[in-house]
């Protein structure tokens, strides 16, 4: 068969849907977003019922997961690296449970924050959870390692998380498909109390977890994914995994590696492959994109007094992305840089779009607070995060998800009020709810913007679950109907709009304030759609 | 055969429609690829760029290193001047000459020019003119393409084949206003190189 030219994102998606996936749960966001988004666009996925809409947020679709391994089917996960602080007490405890059908997390992190507010390695979490971690270093391994994944958590019945980087999942480069596997049929659970975390279930369930890392460190031993390169130059030895693996063999693609190198892919990392490379070389170097565990691991295993260079040393810059030239540095082998780049190149930083509505409705929320001090808009993540740069400068706040509402009422709570949150139409159905509802139940005097552009507009236009529901979900909550105001954000209806926001800020209690018009991205988008299937329809 | 380019832009500018064009012909040539892209954020308006490696043999890196770029390929000339540090000694600069202001702090047209000029190897041409002027102002970004061409070891052909393939499924006119875009740019390249 041809190589399909695909990104790490879309290896992963086909790789699952050829080893018998069922259903895929997920919540966008860079860079994990492709994936789920090739399954939905896939006639295969569809023809063999693959179920793939989006869920609310990461917690919910890792528990749906949960429950389709639960049933005996394949299902994955996929989420940013943030997500899965959102979805971390499903995750950590679905290693207690163990799995039933395969079931594989992909966690796409983001060293150097190209689109995130920061970096984080989600092999912690793995490690953290005594779940077993892949980490492919190209896209053709990506691809193999969902379909090992699937059966090694099917094996051992326990979940498998597979971690990649931004560089990983947004490059493309040939995959090899293999066959397709058939789905599995509905089947429980041997132990039916397996997935019941009482106290004493869940202490049983954990020491088998404990006794079987020596099982999985033995499968890290034989998959292949963990490899030992032997070399004749021991005055140093080579750790290094993901991405890492290619810069490094970018600086040697025209002479031999003479190292011993220990190529990593598979996690709990086989003791004894690094005591080799440690025993037989008088220095290691350890290189991985992210941070330094593989590093602490090393230093943790066997501290026997020899030279470990890495990023704890400093050998290798702290934080951020590694790249050929680092990986050249940390060597000692030449690199030459061209160029510096001129001065006058300014930077571009992104911004909203001509005709964004949150552009209108962060204009008239800048005047209606003219009034009171500056400082008191809390915001969330979205397109309308930009508003905090200039010319808006709107926004004092933007942590994770869900956290404008909640910060507004702790701020009211100290005194601070009026208190406004900003948030967006998903990211309120991702996880403003609860905590509008807390706002409700402690009667904050706060004003709640939630920006309604109809979809997930900083990852590409998603459907937002939020579609429909926005007004009735705040009654349900407990909103004042009159305190929950619908206003159209366009230049025109400037002045009426700055007048409700002015009229709310007043009110001593929650008010929501709806500003709605479509984004213009999805706007044009479905335009361009119907604008097609009309011609069609003409010829 | 061995070619690392840069493309560059900024969000919305068609660098990913140059990089299918460069991947399919390459990969038609049965020919190694890599193309690392930028997704997210930097897309809503920032500047954006690729790298795309193709080669007779295996490649290692997703990301090129810095000095070993053969080729910038920028549809917008203060973002060419952003990768410098990638180009090789004796790398090529192709840049469009028409601007993209939309900042405030744009520099000076002529100050970012006088900087293209003065590199050895450089090839400046306004591919928003040409693509107007034979009435297709969206294929910029492949007349830019077409006077990269010369550069990257493939024949005309090839690039052509792949432009069919890319833009096949949106009508015969298309491709067509593609085809002449791309000679256009090609044929600017062969005169000005
Ligand atoms: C926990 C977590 N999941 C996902 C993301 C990625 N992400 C950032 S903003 C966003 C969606 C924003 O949508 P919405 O709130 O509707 O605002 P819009 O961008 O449409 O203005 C997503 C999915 C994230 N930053 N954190
Ligand atoms: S994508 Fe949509 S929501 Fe985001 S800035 Fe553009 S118009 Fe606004």
């Amino acid at each position: 068969m041809q190589k399909l030219l695909l990104l790490g994102d879309e290896a992963i998606a086909q790789g699952a849907i050829d080893a018998g996936l069922s259903g895929i749960y997920a919540y966008p966001g860079t860079p994990s977003t492709e994936i789920t988004e090739y399954v939905q666009r896939s006639k295969e996925a569809k023809e063999r019922k693959i179920r793939s809409d989006w869920s609310a947020n990461e917690k919910t679709a890792m528990e749906s997961a949960l429950g389709m391994s639960y049933a005996g089917k394949r299902a994955m996960v996929c989420m940013k690296h943030v997500g899965l602080n959102v979805a971390a007490d499903a995750f950590v405890n679905s290693t207690i449970t163990g799995a039933n059908g395969g079931l594989i997390i992909v966690s796409a992190d983001d060293p150097s924050m190209h689109s995130s507010q920061n970096e984080q390695d989600s092999r912690f979490y793995g490690k953290f959870s005594f779940m077993p971690i892949l980490e492919p270093t190209n896209q053709q391994e990506a691809y193999d390692m969902v379909h090992y994944g699937f059966e090694m958590s099917e094996r051992n019945k326990i979940p498998v998380l597979l971690r990649i980087t931004t560089r990983l999942a947004h490059s493309r480069a040939g995959v090899a498909r293999k066959e397709l596997n058939d789905q599995n049929e509905v089947k429980l659970p041997d132990n039916l109390t397996q997935f019941v975390l009482l106290p004493s279930i869940a202490r049983k369930q954990y020491k088998v977890l404990l006794e079987n890392q020596e099982t999985l460190e033995n499968e890290s031993r034989e998959s292949g994914f963990n490899k030992y390169f032997e070399g004749n130059d021991k005055s140093l030895g080579i750790i290094t995994c993901g991405l890492a693996y290619n810069y490094l063999m970018e600086n040697y693609s025209d002479e031999k590696l003479n190292y011993p190198l220990l190529k990593v892919g598979q996690y709990p990392i086989p003791k004894d492959m690094v005591e080799k490379i440690y025993d037989e070389c008088d220095e290691l170097i350890i290189m991985e994109d992210g941070y330094p565990i593989l590093e602490e691991l090393v230093r943790g295993f066997l501290n026997k007094g020899k030279v470990i260079k890495g990023r704890l040393d400093g050998s290798i810059p702290r934080d951020g992305e590694l790249n050929p030239n680092i990986v050249a540095r940390a060597l000692g082998l030449t690199d030459e840089v061209g160029e510096p780049v001129p001065p006058f190149v300014v930077g571009r930083p992104p911004s909203l779009c001509k005709g964004c509505s949150h552009t209108d409705s962060f204009q008239a929320l800048n005047e209606a607070l003219g009034k009171y001090s500056p400082g008191r808009v809390f915001s969330d993540i979205g397109c309308y995060t930009l508003s905090a740069l200039k010319p808006l400068e709107s926004i004092n706040t933007c942590v994770d998800m869900g956290a404008s509402i909640t910060m507004a009422m702790g701020a009211a709570d100290a005194g601070l009020v009026p208190a406004v949150a900003a948030i967006g139409d998903s990211t309120f159905t991702h996880s403003g709810m609860t905590g509008l509802l807390d706002a409700v139940n402690n009667n904050s005097p706060i004003t709640v913007l939630i920006l309604d552009n109809a979809t997930t507009g900083m990852t590409g236009g998603q459907k937002s679950s939020a579609l429909g529901r926005i007004e009735s979900i705040c009654i349900g909550l407990g909103v004042e109907e009159e305190h929950i105001r619908i206003l159209k954000p366009l230049a025109k209806n400037h002045e009426e709009n700055v007048k409700i926001m002015e009229e709310e800020f007043e009110y001593n209690g929650v008010s929501v304030i709806i500003p709605r018009r479509e984004c213009i991205q999805t706007l044009n988008k479905r335009m361009r759609a119907k604008h097609k299937a009309k011609k069609l329809e003409q010829k | 055969m061995k070619r690392d380019i840069i493309l560059a832009g900024v969000g919305g500018q068609g660098i990913l429609s140059i990089a299918a064009t460069i991947g399919t012909a390459a990969l038609d040539n049965g020919l190694h690829l890599k193309q690392a892209e930028v997704h997210g954020m930097s897309q809503r308006g920032g500047d954006v760029q690729s790298h795309l490696r193709i080669s007779s043999k295996e490649i290692a890196s997703d990301l090129i290193p810095a000095g070993k770029v053969d080729i910038i390929i920028s549809v917008e000339p203060m973002e060419s001047l952003r990768y410098l540090p990638w180009l090789s000694k004796d790398g090529w600069l192709v840049t469009n000459t028409q601007p993209f202001v939309n900042i405030p702090n744009y520099p000076e047209v002529e100050e970012v020019m006088d900087k293209v000029k003065a590199l050895p190897k450089h090839i400046a041409i306004d591919a928003d003119k040409i693509a107007k002027d034979l009435g297709s102002p969206k294929s910029a970004n492949i007349v830019i393409l077409g006077a990269a061409s010369p550069f990257l070891e493939m024949d005309t052909e090839a690039f052509e084949n792949a432009l069919r393939k890319i833009f096949g499924s949106k009508g015969e006119d298309v491709v067509n206003a593609n085809i002449e875009a791309f000679r256009a740019g090609l044929k600017h390249a062969q005169k000005n190189q």
